[in-house]
């Protein structure tokens, strides 16, 4: 017990960065998923079983266009395909965690990823139990988050027209963010030409799945010009 | 609300269940450290990259620049959200200041 509060308390402070952000994003989901029409409940609930920022502003449009759990599953594969790669590199810290570590893999998003990647617990604070909370810490904030957009977006009636531009912010934000942080800029640009051609040539409802293929299509064939760009 | 409560928890699990899978894929391939090859080393390098560029797009698929407004709201405001990114580098900021400015656009100045 003793180890599990020092090991809280130790977790904590390296939280508050991702507190502040989840609380104005987990709140301006809650609000977006109420102008929707989906509800406090709605966005816990998906809070809570997916915990994944952007894959749940994504599926806010999945919910209110034709059911298509076919079209969901691998949209889902492809706006967490990064996941994969926290995961690969986290193959090593998550070794020993036992049974902490199914939760551990669960809630592994990109914010709480950059927290348990980059940080090595306090002298004496067990490497797991403090993974585990900074793990848990984040998950509550975001469902607080949720619960609390969900309850404004019911309580006030503003007009939240535009609101769904705080999705796109995000990803442009993120976009900056790894193009400044990395000089090859070739795969970025395969993104977002790739995508673009796909959405001019299948049109807005269905050109998803097509720029996903032909994205891994374009990096298998042209793996060393691709990386040529990466050598620096 | 176009779908009934029964289509969406059914999507709320697939979501879920995607999302279990894309993490805890490397956990399942690779047990015990297992040399990881080299192409899905390159593949981890580069899709996330070109994944948000997707997204970014994905995002704007609606905008049409044929018809008016023809994409100038969302033109200003993702000019905004860079600027202030590049300028500030507070992702809080960013978004917020963006959005809001987004929502006065197509509220006021386009509605």
């Amino acid at each position: 017990m003793q180890q599990k509060v020092k090991a809280l308390k130790a977790a904590f402070p390296y939280t508050i960065p991702v507190m502040t952000g989840y609380l104005f994003l987990g709140a301006a989901y809650g609000i977006l998923m109420s102008s929707k029409g989906y509800g406090l409940g709605w966005s816990v609930l998906m809070s809570v079983f997916v915990f994944a920022g952007s894959m749940q502003y994504v599926a806010v449009n999945l919910f209110t266009t034709a059911f298509n759990p076919v079209n969901a599953f691998f949209m889902t594969l492809m706006v967490n395909a990064r996941h994969l790669f926290y995961g690969l590199s986290m193959l090593k810290r998550f070794k020993d965690t036992g049974r902490k570590k199914p939760y551990l893999v669960f809630g592994l998003t990109d914010e709480t990823f950059s927290i348990v990647c980059s940080t090595d617990p306090p002298e004496g604070i067990d490497r797991g139990w403090f993974m585990f909370f900074v793990t848990l810490l984040n998950q509550i904030y975001w469902v607080a988050a949720s619960a609390i957009g969900g309850m404004l977006g019911s309580m006030f009636s503003f007009s939240t027209k535009g609101i769904d531009f705080v999705m796109t912010a995000l990803f442009v934000v993120i976009f900056v963010n790894q193009w400044q942080a990395q000089k090859n800029h070739v795969p970025a640009l395969v993104g977002v030409g790739v995508s673009l051609i796909c959405r001019l040539l299948f049109g807005a409802g269905r050109f998803i799945i097509p720029a996903m293929i032909l994205i891994i299509a374009v990096f298998s064939l042209f793996r060393k010009q691709v990386e040529r760009g990466t050598g620096e | 609300m176009t779908q009934n409560t029964q289509q969406l928890l059914v999507l709320v699990a697939v979501i879920s269940l995607g999302t279990i899978l894309t993490r805890a894929l490397p956990f399942i391939l690779f047990p015990k450290n297992k040399k990881i090859p080299g192409f899905i080393n390159y593949l981890g390098d580069v899709i996330p990259y070109a994944a948000i560029g997707l997204l970014v797009v994905y995002c704007l698929k609606d905008v049409s620049v044929l018809a008016a407004p023809y994409g100038i709201p969302e033109a200003i405001a993702v000019a905004c959200v860079v600027l202030l990114h590049v300028w500030k580098k507070s992702t809080l900021l960013s978004i917020g200041a963006g959005t809001v400015v987004y929502m006065l656009l197509v509220q006021f100045v386009f509605a």
